[in-house]
């Protein structure tokens, strides 16, 4: 099998570009590029899933994942602070030892995965062959995400939209509605909480 | 050598996945937290989305000759966006890469915002009660609260 096809070079670009971000994000500490960098992530994620055949999921990932997501956190960003406090070293190395061996738990079982595009997987030979046959002379509708979406899978996405209005819901219990989110400040004994914990710092 | 390559793709989600969680296990900044929580997420959508692909698949969207019936009326219009795909229609059988994950990645995208938006907004009222978003201040002020009994 002949590994440098055009698509596959692109697919090593693109993975490539995600590390370097991704470890781009863990160590940075302006909270703004942070933030700048997730939105990127998600964008290049969504030009990966357009190489894997994914139109659907990179539309959505483009317009969710980078585009809402990015503008939530700026503007929680702004409404808190700007910069990360370094971590100490000693504080680090505990989750990098469950990070790595998490990792080399997942690398031994890579094994069993299936072969990258195998149209015999058991995930690919099933389900997922019934439901395009099944959308030709049921549905009737070009997109078969969409109809499994919206149709064989309808209760689903129901369940779907109420989680976002539980999430929505949530929000303005926790903010409020006033347009004050962020601004006001707790002062206990006509003092603010900040300062009683920096001189004990101290 | 050939395994490597079969499985290149699932190698590297995993190295993303791990960053991710090291950002959520490492950082004391709750927005940093956040961040790597979200990048956590996408690397699993990516490692969902690399198990549908089949190689030599199109995206799973059928052309206008294998729906029995669609668009009848839309056939003037529909003759410029259809001219592409006549060259592999009359080849044999089109293979479409797997929509299921496609459809629940779909689901997960959306829930994953909804989350995000809730810890967002947890963020932020925790910044009103606390003045900061560093967890071992706040734990700091939880301490001192705890040993002099600050009143509220």
């Amino acid at each position: 099998m002949n590994f440098l096809t055009p698509a596959f070079i692109l697919d090593v670009g693109l993975l490539a570009m995600l590390v370097v971000v991704a470890f781009a994000v863990v160590r940075l500490r302006s909270l703004f590029a942070i933030v700048m960098l997730q939105g990127v992530y998600s964008l290049i994620s969504a030009a990966w899933f357009v190489s894997l055949d994914a139109v659907d999921v990179a539309f959505t990932e483009a317009a969710v994942g980078a585009g809402i997501s990015t503008v939530l956190m700026l503007g929680a960003m702004l409404l808190t602070e700007r910069e990360v406090k370094p971590v100490p070293m000693r504080r680090q190395w505990a989750p990098l030892f469950i990070v790595v061996i998490t990792g080399m738990a997942m690398f031994y079982a890579i094994g069993d995965m299936p072969v990258f595009g195998d149209p015999n997987s058991i995930a690919n030979a099933t389900l997922g062959v019934e439901y395009v046959e099944a959308t030709k002379s049921q549905i009737i509708i070009p997109n078969v995400v969409s109809a499994v979406l919206a149709s064989y899978r309808g209760y689903d996405t129901f369940g779907e939209t109420v989680v976002v209005f539980v999430a929505g819901l949530g929000i303005v219990l926790l903010l409020g509605l006033n347009g004050n989110a962020g601004k006001w400040r707790a002062k206990p004994n006509g003092q603010d909480v900040s300062q009683i914990g920096a001189e004990d710092a101290s | 050598m050939t395994m490597v390559f079969e499985h290149f793709n699932f190698a590297v989600v995993i190295v993303l996945m791990m960053t991710g969680l090291f950002a959520v296990f490492a950082s004391h900044n709750m927005i940093k937290k956040l961040v790597g929580l979200s990048v956590f997420q996408t690397s699993v959508f990516l490692l969902y989305i690399s198990l549908s692909k089949v190689t030599g698949g199109r995206p799973p969207v059928l052309s206008k000759k294998e729906l029995h019936g669609y668009g009848d009326s839309y056939a003037k219009a529909g003759d410029g966006a259809d001219a592409a795909y006549k060259t592999v229609e009359k080849t044999a059988e089109i293979i479409y890469s797997n929509p299921l994950p496609h459809v629940l990645i779909l689901t997960a995208i959306v829930v994953g915002v909804a989350t995000l938006a809730i810890g967002l907004a947890l963020v932020v009222r925790t910044r009103e009660e606390y003045g900061s978003i560093e967890e071992d201040e706040i734990d700091a002020y939880n301490y001192q609260d705890n040993l002099e009994g600050v009143s509220r």
